[in-house]
């Protein structure tokens, strides 16, 4: 199995997504966007950045190549998407999940350790643990805030497919806790199916001890629980 | 074929939190400037030709929907004149 790692002009977590999944033993490499999404690929991670300098939106250029379109295909047919950061931006853009990641409450580009309650345990990317379980992990952005429309919200809390909040040490999920003022805490969300997520917090910077923790390691091995080929 | 100025405005909807408007205005503020509330807006100037004001205006239109404006966050309007 191989999953590719999509890099855009400006995308900066490419390297490091494939070095965390290495790690784990999963089979990574970087593809460039415009080379198209290889016919090999067992899983596609969108790594953080800013694609496109965030010109107009984040993730609003790259979520409309066409290796989005052609990602957006093969994840209707079940193979695992995990955006990150600016891939969670770009999922959101292309339309792979709902919703929208924008300004911090803050105004402020935030690079902070923070905690987040896994609110689904049953999904590939949440397995490795129990539901409420309390994740330490790093986030990195100026665009994180998320937005969705009642109806759309609604829907997303009934079919459980809210996979991460933000909460403080202890796993509650309060205002204080909440970074950037996403709506209800929300740290990451599932697509129409399982398979695919996006989630402002990194978790393959959680992933190598050196580097102060390894709490996103459950994260990153949902791709060796999606057993699909395009 | 005539030349015309398609003017996109996208704009944050009603009750959407815009922390950068609120920045600004907070600035203002300090400069001395009394003032009630700010909105801010995109404004996008799209010259193009076009058989009629009104093919115009609808292509401005599909731009707006395809990547000018979310509609998760996003009202827009557009606005057409000649060039």
């Amino acid at each position: 199995m191989t999953v590719a790692v999509i890099q855009f002009g400006g995308s900066n977590c490419d390297r490091d997504s494939v070095r965390a999944l290495s790690h784990l033993g999963i089979d990574a490499e970087r593809v460039w966007y415009e080379d198209g999404l290889p016919d090999d690929a067992t899983g596609v991670m969108l790594p953080g950045g800013f694609s496109y300098g965030d010109y107009l939106r984040a993730g609003a250029m790259a979520g409309r190549t066409p290796i989005l379109a052609s990602i957006r295909e093969a994840a209707a047919e079940g193979l695992p998407v995990l955006g990150v950061c600016n891939g969670a931006q770009i999922g959101c853009e292309a339309g792979l999940t709902p919703g929208a990641f924008t300004v911090n409450r803050s105004a402020r580009f935030q690079c902070e350790r923070i905690h987040v309650r896994v609110e689904n345990a049953d999904t590939p990317w949440t397995a490795a643990y129990d539901e409420g379980a309390v994740l330490e992990l790093p986030i990195a952005h100026g665009e994180g805030r998320f937005e969705a429309d009642d109806d759309t919200y609604d829907r997303l809390v009934e079919e459980d497919r809210i996979l991460l909040r933000y909460c403080d040490a202890d796993g509650d999920v309060t205002d204080a806790a909440n970074p950037n003022g996403s709506r209800d805490n929300v740290a990451g969300v599932l697509g129409s199916q399982e398979t695919v997520a996006v989630m402002m917090p990194h978790p393959e910077r959680a992933t190598l001890p050196d580097l102060g923790g390894t709490d996103g390691t459950g994260l990153l091995r949902g791709f060796e629980r999606t057993t699909t080929t395009v | 074929m005539t030349e015309y100025t398609a003017t996109v405005t996208v704009r944050l909807k009603r009750g959407v939190l815009d922390p950068e408007a609120e920045t600004t205005q907070r600035a203002l503020e300090r400069l001395g400037f009394d003032l009630d509330d700010l909105r801010s807006a995109d404004r996008f100037e799209i010259d193009l030709d076009a058989a009629s004001a009104e093919e115009a205006a609808d292509r401005a239109d599909e731009m707006a929907e395809r990547l000018l404006a979310n509609p998760t966050i996003h009202d827009y309007e557009v606005a057409v004149e000649d060039r």
